[in-house]
């Protein structure tokens, strides 16, 4: 039987839970002969080359560019899983969505900002190549459908490791207290 | 605390409202410059001044001894008090689920035209302003507005027409015709009936010992009026055994919950009995002190009632040695607007000038209430109940009712039917005999016990309303069958547990936001199966909040999701388990006008 293919990726994430996923040491070495890379930042396939069986996903959707991946998961993987709070539930780039419109953000980010210090011509950037930023930000779940979600802010390398582990043999995931603890 | 409903928020612009010193200085005076009664305090300046400003806010704290924002955090937790703007005549009108039902939306409307703002704004005069605010306890008269404490009911449009040209003629509020409140007391029992003179209980209760008066109450078997049921003696048996310096009797009327307001009916109709069952439970307990706890959107009542407390002082039935036997004495505490406050321990943060959030428990009240004191906390219809039951015993109250729910109850029923108001039925009748009696039809639903209790559908109308079955305290709510019943009742509901959620539990604050969210995406017809399990999945969850607000604040959903599961499967969609409302268009519509450029939707 060839290996269970997974691809991974982050959204409007830091990053940061892709560094628990490496942070399962040298368990890395057991993961690559248990599974195989497809697009994902760790091999840095940038486009998928096959049809995936699990999609890892960081980061909710704060625009278009996030939305288009996202659905390209959605499309090409068997099985989402959404890992960290972002992804779950916008996380921290959401704080946006809550006493701001995004013409203010934008605004603020742009023009008005003490540090804004080169923008004579007072632009908001908006090149046709930059993906568009959406009204707030959003929860992957509220775009398409997700299979699991992983909680934490990042989830422990300890959770990502036994839900892949669960999720390629089909056994029943371990879940101690340590694992899902978050402080 | 959600804010929607206050006045707070919006800047007061060119419309500087103040309190003048000297007048601040007396209100500070008059309260001795006790940061406990900050409540009062508040209340007293922005009912001198429209507002609350920032330099009075400073000036209070100076003088209270506490930190500005000991004095902004109290401020900002009460809706009818105003930190910025003021409006000569700040309209409340209720938003409650029979507000509705009963033409609201009209008579907001008029509000708006005549006004020429919408709710939410004071006009550019400064004149009068609009809000929205919870049930007021007028469910029987609605739609109904409180206008600078006094409360406007059976609103129409022509009456809102005459109100605002007589606020913009700068009337005074005593003067403009329509202020009228109802008592509608449709059925008299044991307890509304007056045939004991005042002061025959509590002569009566001072005859005996402290501890032969709780017995008597504990043969009576007689259980708290205001929600939770507690067997009366054993809490003052538990209050009189607490130690400390001082205990306290607080009379809870604060009949926050939507659809209640017997407690008004028996305070206007019968307040004598109330102060005296408070004195008697003075005298049980060993309590010198008891405190009325009303709320503010009773305001109306206050020199009523103040005058039947001096009339009472004045019978020796308050005040040193009454009857020779001990000294009681009673003040009225008003709330600020917050249902939350209903709760005990909160009622009991509020009394003391702090925002109504409510305590850990234990300890309880009994043991450390009122200023960390013992304190009994109890129910204006149970202290009622009290006076005839030690003045006619005991055994005559166990002969009325079932023998889990003794005595009568009084019943505040409202919504789709003809003879709203308040029934006093002896426990043990059914819904269904509930409906015959006012006169019901075509019924649908019947919300019993308001909000945070059940709503329960024609096949349970044979269930007995009482302890042992459909618990209550005493808010019934007649849903006909034209109504919508998950927009029109349970979206109102849930609406209204956000709107009050004191906000320290992350459950009650942000589930309920959830909860909202799933049932529109339902009524908008893009629910799944999934959804309504989800939200059954999430009581376990709202089981962790701190107080009964949080516990029963999913009930709106929950019992109808039981109840009425056919509606919500009706709305469903059958062949997915899983609808997107995401709109890539429509996301990204506002940031690209920002920046100049056109979307680019690219067969998204
Ligand atoms: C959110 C909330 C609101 C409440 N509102 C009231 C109220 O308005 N009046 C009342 O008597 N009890 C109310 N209660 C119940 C009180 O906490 C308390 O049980 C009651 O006042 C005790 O008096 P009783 O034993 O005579 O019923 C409320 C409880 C909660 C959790
Ligand atoms: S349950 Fe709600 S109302 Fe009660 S303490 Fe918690 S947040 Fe406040």
């Amino acid at each position: 039987m060839s290996k269970p293919v997974v691809a991974t990726t982050s959204l409007a994430g830091c990053f940061g839970c892709h560094m628990s996923l490496l942070d399962i040491d040298e368990r890395i070495l057991d993961l690559i002969e248990l599974v195989e890379f497809n697009k994902s930042p760790i091999d840095d396939i940038k486009t998928f080359t096959k049809e995936c069986d699990i999609g890892i996903i960081e980061g909710g959707c704060c625009n278009s560019e996030n939305v288009h991946v996202l659905k390209e998961f959605r499309k090409h993987c068997k099985t989402l899983v959404v890992i960290g709070e972002c992804g779950r539930t916008g996380g921290l780039p959401a704080m946006r969505n809550n006493n701001a419109s995004i013409t203010e953000c934008l605004e603020e980010a742009y023009l008005n900002c003490v540090s804004v210090q080169a923008n004579d011509e007072k632009i908001i950037p908006n090149d046709d190549e930059l993906p568009m930023i959406l009204d707030r930000v959003y929860p992957c779940n509220e775009v398409v459908k997700i299979d699991y979600f992983l909680p934490g802010c990042a989830p422990r390398a300890d959770l990502i490791w036994n839900a892949l582990v669960a999720l390629v043999t089909g056994d029943e995931m371990n879940l101690p207290y340590e694992v899902v603890k978050y402080d | 605390m959600d804010n929607h409903k206050s006045q707070k928020s919006f800047v007061a612009d060119g419309n500087h409202c103040s309190c003048d010193c000297s007048s601040l200085h007396t209100i500070l005076a008059k309260y001795d410059n006790d940061s406990s009664r900050l409540m009062d305090i508040l209340i007293a300046v922005q009912e001198k001044a429209g507002c609350i400003q920032e330099k009075a806010v400073k000036e209070i704290a100076k003088a209270l001894n506490l930190s500005k924002v000991d004095v902004e955090q109290t401020l900002s937790f009460y809706h009818f008090f105003s930190d910025g703007a003021k409006a000569d005549y700040a309209v409340y009108l209720n938003d409650s689920v029979v507000a509705e039902m009963m033409g609201r939306e009209d008579i907001a409307k008029t509000f708006e035209e005549e006004v020429g703002v919408t709710f939410g704004k004071i006009s550019e005069d400064g004149k009068i302003g609009l809000f929205n605010t919870s049930c007021i306890g007028m469910n029987d008269q609605e739609p109904a507005a409180i206008i600078n404490q006094r409360v406007f009911t059976k609103l129409t449009p022509e009456k809102v027409r005459k109100i605002v040209i007589e606020m913009k003629n700068g009337k005074s509020i005593d003067d403009i015709v329509g202020s009228n409140v109802e008592n509608n007391i449709k059925k008299q029992g044991p307890i509304l009936t007056k045939d004991i003179e005042v002061g025959e209980g509590l002569k009566k209760a001072v005859e005996m010992k402290p501890e032969t008066l709780i017995e008597e109450v504990r043969q009576s078997n007689l259980r708290g009026r205001g929600g939770a049921g507690f067997p009366t003696a054993m809490k003052w048996k538990f209050c009189r055994e607490a130690a400390g310096d001082k205990h306290f009797v607080m009379c809870n009327a604060d009949e926050g919950e939507p659809g209640t307001f017997k407690d008004r009916v028996i305070l206007t109709e019968r307040p004598e009995m109330v102060f005296e069952g408070m004195a008697i439970a003075g005298y049980a307990i060993g309590a010198e002190e008891g405190i009325l706890y009303l709320r503010y959107e009773y305001k109306y009542m206050q020199s009523f009632l103040e005058n039947v407390l001096q009339e009472m002082r004045s019978k020796k039935l308050l005040g040193e040695n009454i009857f020779g036997k001990f000294n009681f004495d009673i003040r009225i505490q008003f709330g600020g607007g917050a249902y939350v406050c209903g709760e005990e321990s909160a009622l009991i943060e509020s009394a003391e000038g702090k925002r109504g959030e409510p305590r850990d428990r234990p300890p309880f009240p009994v043991v450390k209430g009122y200023m960390q004191q013992p304190t009994s906390v109890n129910n204006v219809e149970t202290l009622s109940a009290v006076v005839k039951i030690i003045n006619k015993g005991a055994k005559w109250y166990r002969s009325l009712g079932t023998i889990d729910s003794t005595g009568t109850k009084l019943m505040s029923i409202s919504g789709d039917c003809e003879k709203p108001g308040v029934y006093e039925m002896e426990w043990g009748f059914t819904v269904n005999d509930i409906l015959q009696m006012v006169g019901a039809k075509d019924v649908q639903a019947v919300q019993i016990g308001g909000p945070s209790g059940n709503c329960v559908n024609p096949a349970q109308f044979n269930r007995k309303v009482a302890y042992e079955d459909l618990s209550t305290g005493g808010a019934i709510i007649i849903i006909g069958k034209e109504r919508d019943l998950l927009k029109d009742v349970v979206l109102n509901f849930t609406n209204f547990f956000i709107e009050e959620s004191c906000g320290s539990c992350v459950p009650c604050r942000a589930m309920t936001v959830q909860y909202r969210n799933r049932l529109e995406k339902i009524l908008r017809g893009n629910g799944v199966a999934k959804d309504i399990e989800a939200m059954l999945e999430w009581e376990k969850v709202m089981k962790t909040n701190r107080c009964g607000l949080g516990h029963s604040a999913a009930n709106p959903i929950l019992t109808t999701i039981q109840n009425f599961r056919e509606l919500y499967d009706a709305k469903l969609q059958k062949d997915t388990d899983y609808v997107s409302e995401f709109n890539l268009e429509a996301a990204v519509q506002e940031s690209c006008k920002a920046a100049g450029r056109q979307p680019n939707l690219g067969g998204e």
